[in-house]
């Protein structure tokens, strides 16, 4: 089976971003990582690989500086990596058109993808993704079993209730929640050996009918200060400020 | 072309604070456009739900029932907005941010081909062919205005920043809409669904919620004291993703950026360090206590109130005190 693994590259996941002057980020001193969510869509697909045998992709949309993150994806065990080398202009519907792309191209059975990326916080990709190429998705994943012909996926879904069990049918798209696996560090030989392994690029204007950038950013800004908490002497100052709040 | 759509369902539980947020959230976009505000139900609902949503001063209350969508799916929850409003023009179509709403509106804004804005915390304008909405970033730490263009697009709103519309006695019409074709996917089953059955407050509407951290130690340790002090507040718990991954709470109690957003009028953070991931989901509410041993937790930084103690102390110490004034 073929696996396709969407992977963004995102600031590392506690990094603190603080807004410039004129509302744009303060990006200098940030390092980045795989988003943490995808980090999990790899090492589900790998470990798919080794119990029974997948040819893995990552693939991502993004300009030169993603290569990084392709060879640490790389290096916890898929076998290729395609990159879309596109702007960082793009908004979510033309991302999802070029994932559509390399899917239609490389006619994967399976895509994993994370459930959101940690920058932006859309949450909508994936789900664009399957849209376009009109497969069904299993989103916010915490299991997947294939059954023993590797044709149909019953995945757990997190979902606001609590758990929910759906069906798929391959080919499909299924996102990765937290408690999908316990994504494993890349071993050193596992380092060396992505360096020789093939990464693709795509020009963007190969992407048919990618569309115009119709959602964008203007401008970021920080949350309204919060003024500072008090600190309490005992657990009797908390009753009476929970009381004098008409909490208790 | 310039009236808004609330789209909710499956509503087989009673209407919640958070989906009359979303009818909210349609009022708030449809007062800036100048149109008129419809909702639309997807799948099963229940008369008292339909009694409930007549008297929010809509235009309309639609209503469509299908065998595809008895049981939710985001394939046919997508295919059935894109029906609807194949014969209807909306500028904006809103929705609560839940996890079905997530899976199916970003689906059906790929299907429509128009932009989304995901999680919105506020309208900041609205013009024909532009809207603009803030969403919160980078977990939550900083906020974003988002600008969509064009005639018509998508957004879900957080729950927490949007009020439920005030009742009013006019009754709003119900429509029901027939769609003929088929709307699942061939290929996607529902199989199940399982749901801890709690006699506690639901997290995301509760008043006050209890959550507890890795410091509660396990599920026989700090767990029942924790249990205890929500029960008498009449709270909610909640849970770090420490705690539901150490399996001592389910998956639903989870806060946070991977969890449910709340915000309560007080939320008690008990033995939890305050990672941003957590902070995220509960940074709104309107008082923050935090109980935590060490004087550094990160929790300190956004809570009104800190105590600087071992909850094995503090927490049975606080259950006698109130118990005593509760009852
Ligand atoms: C992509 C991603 C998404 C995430 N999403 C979420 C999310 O949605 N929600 C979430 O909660 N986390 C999330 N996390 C995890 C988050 O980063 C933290 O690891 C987690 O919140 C820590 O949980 P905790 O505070 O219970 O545990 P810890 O960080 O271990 O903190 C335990 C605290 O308890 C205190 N303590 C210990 N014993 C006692 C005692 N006897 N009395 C008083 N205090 C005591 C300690 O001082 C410490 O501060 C996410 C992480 C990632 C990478
Ligand atoms: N530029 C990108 N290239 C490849 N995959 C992406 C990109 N952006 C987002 N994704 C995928 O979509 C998921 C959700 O992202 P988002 O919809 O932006 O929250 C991520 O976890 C990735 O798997």
């Amino acid at each position: 089976m073929k696996i396709l693994v969407t992977v963004k590259r995102t600031p590392q996941r506690d990094s603190r971003i603080n807004v410039a002057s004129g509302g744009t980020l303060a990006m200098e001193s940030i390092e980045f990582e795989i988003n943490p969510f995808d980090e999990l869509a790899v090492e589900e697909a790998i470990r798919l690989k080794e119990s029974r045998g997948a040819e893995v992709v990552v693939v991502t949309v993004g300009g030169e500086v993603c290569r990084r993150q392709l060879l640490s994806a790389m290096a916890m065990g898929p076998d290729r990596a395609i990159r879309v080398d596109a702007g960082e202009a793009l908004d979510s519907l033309q991302i999802a058109k070029c994932l559509a792309e390399v899917a239609r191209r490389e006619a994967p059975d399976l895509v994993l993808s994370g459930k959101l990326a940690i920058d932006d916080e859309g949450a909508q990709i994936p789900a664009m993704l399957a849209a376009l190429l009109g497969w069904p998705q299993a989103n916010q994943a915490s299991k997947i079993e294939l059954s023993p012909d590797g044709k149909v996926a019953e995945v757990v879904c997190e979902v606001d209730a609590g758990l929910e069990t759906v069906e798929v049918t391959l080919p499909a798209l299924v996102t990765a929640d937290l408690r999908l696996n316990e994504p494993r560090y890349a071993s050193l030989p596992g380092i060396m050996k992505a360096k020789k392994k093939p990464m693709e690029v795509i020009p963007f204007d190969e992407i048919p009918d990618s569309g115009a950038t119709r959602s964008a950013v203007i401008g970021y800004r920080a949350l309204p200060p919060k003024p500072p908490g008090r600190s309490l002497g005992g657990v009797d100052e908390l009753v009476e400020i929970l009381s004098e709040k008409k909490l208790i | 072309m310039s009236d808004v759509l609330t789209v909710m369902g499956p509503l087989l539980r009673p209407v919640s604070n958070s989906d009359l947020a979303a009818v909210g959230f349609g009022e708030s976009l449809a007062a800036r456009s100048g149109g008129a505000l419809d909702i639309l139900i997807l799948g099963p609902t229940t008369e008292d739900n339909e009694r409930a949503l007549v008297h929010l001063g809509v235009r309309n209350v639609y209503l469509l029932r299908h065998a595809d969508l008895e049981s939710y799916t985001a394939e046919a929850y997508a295919s059935a907005v894109v029906a609807f409003v194949k014969d209807h023009r909306y500028q904006v179509i809103g929705a609560v941010s839940s996890s079905s709403a997530r899976e199916f509106f970003p689906r059906t804004a790929a299907m429509l081909d128009v932009p989304m804005a995901s999680d919105v915390f506020a309208v900041e304008s609205l013009e024909p062919e532009r809207a603009v909405f803030t969403h919160a970033v980078f977990v939550g730490n900083l906020l974003a205005a988002v600008e969509l263009r064009g005639p018509m697009s998508l957004a879900t709103c957080r729950a927490s920043e949007f009020q439920a519309p005030k009742r009013v006695e006019q009754v709003s019409p119900v429509r029901r809409v027939t769609v003929s074709e088929a709307l699942g996917h061939e290929r996607k089953r529902f199989v199940a669904a399982s749901r801890t059955q709690s006699a506690r407050p639901e997290l995301t509407e509760a008043e006050i919620v209890v959550s507890a951290g890795r410091g509660i130690k396990g599920p026989d340790e700090g767990l029942p004291l924790v249990e205890k002090l929500a029960d008498i507040f009449g709270a909610a718990v909640g849970a770090t993703r420490a705690v539901v991954d150490a399996g001592w709470m389910p998956n639903e109690y989870q806060v946070g950026q991977t969890g449910k957003v709340v915000a309560p009028q007080l939320y008690l953070a008990i033995g939890l360090s305050g990672a941003i991931q957590h902070v995220s989901g509960m940074r709104s509410s309107r008082t923050i206590v935090a109980i935590n041993k060490d004087p550094e937790a990160p929790i300190f930084d956004v809570a009104d109130y800190g105590l600087v103690m071992d909850l094995f102390e503090a927490v049975p110490e606080l259950i006698q005190a109130i118990g005593g004034a509760r009852h």
